[in-house]
């Protein structure tokens, strides 16, 4: 692979933020947002970063310093960092760093340099998912149909995270805002196509209804 | 669907967990110095307590850690969950009326 950075190839698709010079598993459904009752939207591909370390410890530290933004030691909790990303809980000691802004061959190593000395890792898993925008007054409904877990804002409002699974496929589940109308949805690529085909079909009923 | 209370996570449905069998299993000191007999209890020979039980789960479906349990094998009710490292909590009363020994 050339050392270069990545060309941008023209795209209408979800890809086109010409940071990652990556097919998008969702370019073959460009009309997901319509075939949704405009629920759903594509994001394109995002810098992914999973991040191991003991909390609290030096590496926590060392991690809170490259991002700007302590590690969130709450289960089930996300944290916006000053540069206009992610970092999700997954487990006690792990964490997904989510960055739009940069790319993985700047944040892996600066992550990981600050990391490896304090005892943690920092690896680049920009691949392993794709992320879904749910938005609008049938976003809840849309998760209700296959995801068990309680969405309502009083419980899960804007800072909460879940993985859990919708439709059975394994899922990390964001809270965006306060009024339960606003998600992000992060799936696996090798099932990003089964849940946007799922997500189409749940949303038939209120396609119907506003035809 | 029966709930169950990850350590972490809160409760979820049980198909985001993964049985581990029984809890607090310890590691022989000296594997080498065991006998056939003993290595086979140790690998295959487990209790089959009717009540409360001590067992691994994991939530595999969610955060993906190890916790242990104590569920109540006639009723499946999980009477209590503690994260590895943590002590068997003991319970107040029986849990099911002449389930224990
Ligand atoms: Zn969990």
């Amino acid at each position: 692979m050339a050392d270069a950075a990545p060309s941008t190839t023209p795209s209408t698709g979800p890809s086109s933020s010409g940071l990652l010079p990556r097919t998008h598993p969702l370019d073959v459904r460009p009309d997901l947002t319509e075939q949704t009752a405009g629920a759903v939207v594509a994001k394109p591909l995002t810098t992914a970063v999973q991040v191991r370390a003991e909390l609290p410890g030096p590496a926590a530290d060392a991690a809170a310093r490259v991002l700007g933004v302590a590690l969130p030691a709450r289960p089930g909790t996300w944290v916006a960092t000053p540069a206009g990303g992610r970092v999700v809980w997954l487990g006690p000691d792990e964490w997904l760093v989510l960055d739009p802004t940069t790319t993985p061959w700047d944040l892996e190593p600066r992550l990981r340099e600050a990391l490896a000395p304090a005892g943690g890792a920092a690896v680049d898993v920009s691949a392993q998912r794709v992320v879904l925008e749910l938005s609008g007054p049938l976003a809840r409904d849309l998760l209700a149909a296959g995801c068990a877990v309680d969405t309502h804002p009083s419980v899960f409002p804007a800072g909460r995270a879940a993985q859990t699974l919708l439709a059975q496929a394994g899922v990390v589940l964001l809270a965006l805002s306060d009024d339960g109308r606003h998600y992000e949805l992060l799936v696996r690529s090798s099932f990003a196509r089964y849940l946007a085909d799922w997500l189409v079909d749940a949303a038939t009923e209120h396609r119907a209804r506003r035809a | 669907m029966q709930m169950i209370r990850c350590p972490w996570c809160g409760p979820r449905e049980e198909v985001e967990f993964h049985y581990g069998g029984q809890a607090h299993v310890p590691y022989p000191a000296e594997p080498a110095a065991l006998s056939d007999e003993e290595w086979a209890h140790y690998v295959f020979f487990r209790d089959n307590t009717r009540g409360a039980f001590a067992e691994r789960w994991s939530h595999s479906a969610g955060c993906r850690r190890w916790f242990n349990a104590l569920r109540d094998t006639v009723s499946y009710r999980f009477l209590a969950v503690y994260r590895p490292g943590d002590p068997r909590p003991v319970l107040d009363q029986t849990p099911t009326a002449g389930a224990s020994s």
